[in-house]
């Protein structure tokens, strides 16, 4: 970033003042300088500045009325973790469980669409882009409609024993679903679907269907055939799909707080409550960026794991 | 008995795909559902009668179309914003070997890395320090910031897969650098860059999380369900949903009839 910065330094009016017959090789190896300065210069003033800004943030020390100082009081940070440890876990649970829960679901549907779909496969790619452009919102107010106590859903699920498992799992109690953890990971796994399928159907989509005939004509069973060849295959998109999946959902509050109760707040409530209502800021920097460092580190870790480099 | 059974393992993933698309559908069936109803209390959570007052008079809820209107604007500057900004850096980062190129690849992506109430706190603890009024300004930056990633990936897949022989013909062909740019490579990178932009419009349009850290009493259309959700929800909203849905689809729709057209009328 910095070389970037510093490198666009020369000026560039002498260079265009006079006829660039001396030294084109200069003005072409800064074109990629002036094609990058607006929209870097953007993000270091407007992603990167915000982080400096938040990290001293979070070892101020003061009030809203008395103001805020720098004191470099640490502190913050062990006391945000002692605290609000119960909703850092149940953050990670919730978000892993609706990634374990968008791969199981999105999986079948990437395939279904990218093999199996013929000439319907562009009206299933539709159906799953569209909810991008309906207010998340307005969808997730609609699953207090689907879940609502008594409701049909709930009944059905009740009837087949669903709850009784759920409740001991301690997702649901009773025979509600609205205010349960189930209806946060519910919640959660319907917004980021999208997210998991459309990764997941642009790797499927690039495997080369010969493969499959080949391993078929090699008497392997169809189950063997996914699990040795259309799996393996599809790793860059299952990467980047949960990655896609978990990382925004670890950091939600919209559903926790539509479709939860005081019981199943997550860290992102927490974080939303001490900058704007509370209004305190350094604990409420000081978990943030102890989300952003549990998160990139739990990211780094499964990239490595996983092994693919190409992500976007 | 063994029929049945055998079919269903047959047919096992087209199953399981479509109960997935079911999962996905349902809200919107709600929503639209519910658009017609008639509700006697002040939320619209339970089926009470069919009605059309909603549909006559979807503006008839106080505040909610002018934050509608406010959301299309800011999405529509964003997008303008962040898809010219974003192409740029595409076509630096595809085109050119220079130096700090690792390192600008991994700032812009960063931002599709991070939980956005990471960026959301963070950008609202950059306004505070500096004191600047938070609204109108604020979303409009905000959201120009966190599309800018989503539009470099989708023109950067776009132009890698681009073929150079193309602008080198036109180039043989004495075409200017300009001339070459506008007529052969901006056409053929078009779907890229009308994909992102179409992606940032709709990420903007629909942001909830950064706006309602950075929006201080600017009302944007999510910001409006927000507030509805505790106050009471006008059926109008659920109007507006369904109109958008309908709009989206459509709009997808149109869009890849006209592509197919295209890719029939170019002999291969």
């Amino acid at each position: 970033m910095t070389s970037a910065a510093t490198d666009t330094a020369p000026p560039q009016a002498p260079a265009s003042a006079e006829p660039p017959v001396h030294k084109p090789s200069v003005r072409k190896r800064l074109i990629p300088y002036w094609l990058l300065l607006p929209g870097i210069l953007w993000l270091l003033v407007f992603f990167v500045l915000p982080m400096i800004y938040q990290a001293s943030t979070s070892v101020q020390t003061g009030s809203l009325e008395e103001g805020f100082q720098v004191t470099w009081h640490f502190r913050t940070y062990w006391d945000a973790l002692t605290e609000y440890y119960p909703q850092f876990l149940r953050s990670l649970l919730y978000a892993g469980t609706a990634t374990a829960l968008c791969l199981l679901l999105g999986y079948p549907l990437a395939y279904l669409i990218a093999f199996k779909a013929g000439r319907w496969r562009n009206l299933l790619l539709v159906l799953v882009i569209a909810p991008f452009f309906t207010s998340f919102l307005i969808r997730t107010l609609a699953w207090k409609t689907i879940l609502a106590d008594g409701g049909p859903v709930v009944a059905v699920l009740n009837s087949i024993g669903f709850l009784d498992v759920t409740s001991w799992l301690g997702m649901t109690e009773g025979d509600r679903v609205l205010a349960t953890p189930l209806a946060v990971v519910c919640g959660l796994t319907y917004n980021f679907l999208p997210f998991m399928i459309l990764p997941l159907y642009s790797s499927l989509e690039r495997i080369d269907t010969r493969l499959h005939e080949a391993a078929g004509d090699l008497y392997a069973h169809p189950a063997t055939v996914f699990r040795k060849v259309t799996f393996p295959l599809s790793m860059p998109g299952v990467v980047s799909g949960t990655l896609l999946t978990f990382i925004p959902a670890s950091g939600d509050y919209v559903n926790a707080e539509l479709l939860g109760s005081t019981d199943t707040r997550m860290i992102g409530n927490v974080i939303q409550s001490q900058y704007l209502r509370i209004l305190d800021y350094p604990t409420a920097a000081a978990l943030s960026f102890i989300l952003m460092a549990i998160v990139l580190i739990m990211v780094t870790i499964y990239i490595r794991r996983a092994g693919t480099e190409d992500l976007v | 008995m063994r029929t049945p059974l055998t079919w269903l393992r047959r047919n096992l993933v087209v199953i399981a795909g479509l109960g997935t698309l079911a999962y996905m559908i349902l809200p919107n069936v709600v929503v639209t559902v519910f658009s017609f109803n008639n509700p006697t209390g002040r939320f619209n959570y339970a089926w009470q009668e069919f009605s059309l007052d909603a549909w006559k008079d979807p503006c008839g809820v106080a505040d909610m179309c002018g934050s509608l209107s406010l959301s299309l604007q800011i999405a529509l500057w964003s997008t303008l914003a962040a898809t010219a900004l974003g192409t740029a850096i595409a076509f630096a980062m595809v085109r050119y070997r220079f130096r700090g190129r690792s390192a600008v690849n991994s700032l812009i992506f960063l931002p599709m890395a991070m939980p956005e109430i990471v960026m959301a706190a963070s950008l609202l603890a950059l306004f505070l320090n500096m004191g600047i009024q938070l609204g109108f300004w604020t979303i409009l930056i905000a959201h120009i910031m966190f599309c800018l990633s989503f539009v470099v990936a989708a023109v950067k897949a776009r132009v890698l897969s681009m073929d150079p022989r193309l602008e080198e013909a036109a180039r043989d062909l004495y075409a200017g650098p300009v001339q070459t740019f506008v007529r052969v490579t901006l056409p053929i990178a078009a779907p890229g860059i009308a994909a992102g932009a179409l992606l940032s419009f709709a990420l903007s349009f629909d942001d909830f999380i950064i706006t309602n850290f950075n929006s201080g009493n600017t009302v944007t259309f999510p910001m409006f369900v927000w507030g509805s959700a505790q106050r009471g929800t006008p059926v109008q909203i659920n109007v507006i949903g369904t109109a958008m849905f309908v709009i989206a689809v459509l709009v997808v729709l149109v869009g890849q009839m006209v592509g197919n057209r295209r890719k029939k009328a170019q002999p291969k």
